[in-house]
């Protein structure tokens, strides 16, 4: 069985779907199976992340409403033969998404991927509990900004009370993806330092993306960020996460700090 | 943990980290219950409105969260008609 990770954040534009994308991608290339599931329906991003946008056929709501089988909804990358997209519908009906036909769908894609990244909207309302709803495991994107953590403070509240997970009254797994990191600005004091964030939300980290302008390179391209060029920065951070997640143990390291700042860093709870 | 720079101007981070752990101490504490302080606010000044006629631009309500305590300053300015029946 498959394990159902929610990429989620409340806030808006923090990265929910560039880490969906690059995670994604970082898992696929370990040659397990992949599938991202977009949730953000009426405003569908993540297949144009992942240069797919021409492919769409059929979508997520189609599937739930018996338009469409799920095997032919299911995009496979051209790039990664082991990642495939589960696009989101455009339309304007909100209620398109129902609990029911989500539990379906998450429970056959269990069946046949090892990952389920389910990209969650913004906001609170029901798009991103229904993204939420079925997750093991929960990684919540978080910028160094108040805003930001304020919204991921209120998105932990919710995965420990409105989760499938959270009502069996098990635990839900959750760790903290910080993206559009910039040590220079937060050791000048400008900017929540790494170690503000963890005390504030106090759930384990997955790992520290620097701010790159290679992020918005890979979206213009269509390709993840992981897979466009995976020396730079915020790749080796993605691919250090996915490894995270599947379970490796790898120190997380703040990109672009010297080496020297390593001893700060057996402080923090690596996930 | 270094406040000031070179030139004297504080850091902001740390500000951002006092705000926040201020507010989420609060939200945390009032998520799922209704919020106290806002139902005083209401029910005071229905006692009021209940026993004097006043514009509810001179009813001021002030609240300040504080780590430890909430205040919640009310301001109501009682016109001379009313005020001579209560005195």
């Amino acid at each position: 069985m498959g394990k159902v990770i929610v990429v989620t954040s409340g806030k808006g534009g923090v990265g929910k779907t560039t880490s969906t994308a690059a995670l994604g991608a970082a898992l696929a290339l370990r040659k397990e199976k992949v599938v991202v599931v977009d949730f953000d329906v009426g405003l569908r991003n993540l297949d144009l992340v992942l240069g797919a946008e021409r492919r769409v056929v059929y979508d997520f709501v189609n599937v739930i409403q018996g338009d469409a089988k799920l095997a032919q909804a299911l995009i496979r990358d051209k790039r990664l033969e082991t990642l495939f997209l589960l696009p989101a519908s455009q339309t304007r009906d909100k209620d398109a998404l129902t609990a029911d036909g989500v539990e379906r769908v998450i429970g056959a894609l269990k069946k046949s991927f090892d990952w389920i990244i389910c990209d969650s909207p913004a906001g609170i309302e029901r798009g991103a509990t229904l993204a939420m709803r079925h997750a093991d495991i929960a990684v919540v994107v978080t910028n160094p900004e108040v805003s930001s953590v304020r919204d991921s403070d209120r998105i932990i509240g919710l995965l420990d009370a409105k989760t499938a997970k959270a009502e069996r009254g098990e635990r839900m797994e959750k760790h903290l993806l910080l993206t559009r990191y910039d040590s220079g600005r937060a050791d000048r004091g400008d900017m929540l330092k790494v170690e503000d964030v963890l005390e504030i939300l106090s759930i384990p980290l997955l790992g520290i993306i620097p701010e790159s302008t290679d992020v918005l390179k890979a979206s213009n391209l269509g390709t993840p960020v992981t897979i466009a060029d995976s020396r730079s920065g915020p790749a080796l951070a993605y691919l250090d996460a996915a490894r995270r997640l599947a379970g490796e143990s790898v120190p997380v390291t703040v990109p672009g700090e010297k080496r020297g700042f390593f001893g700060k860093l057996l402080g923090w709870r690596a996930a | 943990m270094k406040i000031f720079g070179f030139f004297g101007k504080r850091a902001s981070a740390p500000m951002a980290r006092e705000r926040l752990q201020v507010l989420l101490a609060h939200e945390r504490a009032s998520l799922g219950k209704s919020d106290l302080v806002a139902i005083l606010r209401e029910e005071i000044i229905a006692v009021i409105a209940k026993h004097i006629q006043v514009d509810s631009e001179k009813v001021n309500v002030k609240m300040d969260r504080d780590e430890k305590v909430s205040t919640l300053e009310i301001d109501v300015e009682i016109p001379l008609q009313a005020g001579g029946r209560a005195a």
